[in-house]
């Protein structure tokens, strides 16, 4: 009967094995050979990753940041603006954190990317995780890291070069509702030169359906390079700037939070990265030089 | 006074188990088992009665043997060890005749345990790393086992409901490995070379067999309603797993992957069912701490429980198949049992 006598669970081990086996050696024993968190980043591949993708940060795309020290000590959402066919703002960002404050950084993107062969995994083993609300909450609430997410989604980087620099929508805010839940701020990062790193010039629905793409870009670096422009991004020069963080003065980890006030919230950071990135274009001289 | 066990498919790896472990705990009074196949381990004290594969006989047992506790766990979460048809048949119908038994009128069932599976939540890209219990699946099920297990589920969730007086818990296991139990996973990590799906590399999550037997004790034991996620700590890729037990990848098309698993089948290698294959894409992890606020401890980590996996198979290797060999004879048993001629100890 329950409660009249402690429960001695070793007693249960004794079930029938092969003789001789070594035993239960407790939890706190781990026989692990790799290092693949339970997010699949793996800090060997992202140094490897960061190795290689260091000289198209320093050389190819300059890199400047403004405001780094405005990331918090603690667990905050990054959010963005996000361009570029493939979108060249994300490993920017990421690279920057990694390099500049030595912290690691996972960024939320769609489960596309979890879907494709080889790239998949690279992506994972990267610090990619896909845009669930419990992997956020998780990832900002229980284990207290810095999170990437661009509201906008595909929305942003798919388009084209004619409607530059003007934000999308920013969903229906769910990162807000999320960085609420999380007890976390927000901190607001305006990128100036992905746009112009790999601009779209026109999408082809037709061929997005068909193989089944988020869109299907004809981008300048494909007419001046075939099939490599996939790969190669034009040298465009990115700056970056932080701005202050945004903190929500609500308790967290309520089951709901008031739509109009993450709908609000949402707004207004959008147009605070709007304004910034008007600000960062009319102070730039040329698109290549900064 | 003790409690009075019904254990579901004692024939079976679970069954036999479970009611070895029930042996051993004095404050079990009673231990019937049923199945349509004959224990495969060596019992004391456990009644065996032969039942058709959807349990008609239930109703009629439970009353006669005024069970109170029943343990299900004949639940099948392997579509390879039986045809669709008995699948559906022992699952879902063999489900429905256990609850109709259990709330028969006059029933003193007062508890119930299910062995399920996490092959619930499915496999798919939108998933996130850790399923809670409360986590909807992302994408409608695709394979039988999993359709089968939702619609068991449903049945016991509807029931639960129903009958305040009867405490229901499902228990979600993840992959199971350990020394003894034959899972298709296992089965393709003994393999000369490990298949995997070309360009996947997912993460799992194991759990030891130990840990499961031991996890449905302590249900029995500690009276906690609800449904749990079953499952060691931590996530390993799956071309790590293979690592640890010295193998290389064997990448099968990421296209056609369910005719090269057919491939396999008939090549008498190993068996993928589709819903192995789903996880050897995706992957999947659970979240197990509603369990663990409860009092339950693991034993074994999911890499403890390849470790331990894998230390078996290399045993076997080399000194090959140490089980002995037990053979249920229906007088022998009955006589051990039952006579008068052999002297039992007291029971205390």
């Amino acid at each position: 009967m329950p409660g009249e006598k402690p429960v001695d669970l070793a007693d249960r081990r004794a079930l029938v094995h092969l003789p001789g086996l070594g035993g239960p050696t407790g939890p706190a024993y781990d026989p692990r050979l790799g290092d693949v968190d339970e997010w699949g980043r793996s800090e060997r591949v992202r140094q490897q990753v960061r190795r290689l993708y260091d000289p198209v940060y320093r050389k190819l795309f300059r890199v400047e940041w403004e405001g780094l020290e405005k990331i918090p000590k603690g667990p905050a959402l990054l959010v963005a603006n996000h361009a570029a066919a493939i979108p060249s703002d994300a490993p920017v960002i990421m690279h920057g954190i990694e390099e500049e404050l030595g912290r690691p950084i996972y960024g939320l993107a769609d489960h596309f990317f979890r879907q494709l062969p080889v790239l998949g995994t690279l992506w994972s083993r990267a610090g990619g995780v896909v845009a669930h609300p419990d992997n956020a909450y998780r990832l900002l609430r229980e284990q207290r890291q810095l999170v990437l997410v661009f509201p906008e989604g595909t929305k942003g980087s798919s388009k084209t070069y004619a409607e530059r620099y003007r934000l999308r929508r920013f969903g229906r805010g769910g990162f807000v509702e999320i960085a609420m839940r999380s007890g976390v701020p927000v901190v607001p990062i305006a990128v100036v030169g992905a746009e112009e790193s790999m601009p779209t010039l026109t999408t082809i629905p037709a061929l997005a359906r068909l193989l089944g793409l988020p869109y299907f870009p004809i981008t300048a670096n494909m007419l001046l390079f075939g099939p490599a422009g996939l790969l190669m991004y034009l040298p465009a020069k990115f700056k970056l700037r932080v701005l202050d963080p945004v903190y929500f003065d609500v308790p967290p980890d309520q089951p709901r939070y008031s739509r109009s006030r993450v709908m609000e919230e949402a707004e207004g950071i959008r147009q605070r990265i709007q304004e910034a990135l008007y600000d960062m274009l009319s102070r730039r001289q040329s698109v290549w030089r900064g | 006074m003790g409690k009075r066990v019904l254990v579901t498919g004692l024939g079976t790896f679970w069954g036999g188990r479970v009611a070895q472990a029930l042996e051993r705990d004095p404050d079990i009074e009673v231990i019937v088992g049923l199945d349509t196949t004959e224990p495969s381990v060596e019992l004391d004290r456990t009644e065996f009665v032969r039942a058709d594969e959807n349990y008609s006989i239930l109703a009629r047992l439970v009353k006669a043997a005024r069970i109170d506790t029943i343990l299900h766990t004949f639940l099948v979460v392997d579509s390879t060890e039986v045809s669709p048809r008995v699948l559906h048949e022992s699952n879902v119908i063999g489900t429905m005749n256990l609850l109709a038994a259990a709330s028969a009128s006059g029933s003193t069932v007062r508890s119930l345990i299910v062995k399920s599976s996490t092959h619930v939540y499915g496999s798919n890209p939108e998933d996130p790393v850790w399923f809670t219990e409360e986590t909807r699946r992302s994408r409608p099920p695709r394979t039988l086992v999993e359709s089968s297990l939702l619609e068991v589920e449903g049945y016991l969730r509807d029931f639960a409901a129903d009958r305040a007086d009867v405490s229901v818990t499902v228990l979600r296991f993840s992959n199971v490995l350990g020394p003894d139990i034959v899972t298709p996973l296992a089965c393709a990590l003994e393999l000369p070379m490990v298949p995997c799906i070309a360009g996947y590399d997912p993460r799992l999550q194991f759990v030891h067999e130990d840990d499961v037997v031991r996890s449905m004790l302590f249900a029995l034991e500690h009276d906690v309603p609800g449904v749990f996620n079953v499952a060691g700590d931590g996530l390993l890729p799956w071309s790590e797993v293979a690592r640890m037990c010295g193998k290389r990848l064997f990448p099968l098309p990421p296209i056609g992957t369910g005719l090269a698993a057919r491939a396999l089948k008939l090549a008498r290698t190993c068996d993928l069912p589709p819903e192995a294959l789903e996880v050897l894409r995706h992957g999947r992890g659970v979240d197990t701490r509603q369990l663990r606020r409860h009092g339950f401890r693991y034993d074994y980590t999911s890499a403890g429980a390849v470790e331990h996996f894998w230390q078996a198979v290399r045993l076997r290797e080399t000194v090959g198949e140490v089980e002995p060999i037990y053979r249920y004879e229906r007088d022998v048993e009955a006589f051990f049992r039952h006579s008068p001629a052999v002297v039992r100890d007291e029971a205390p």
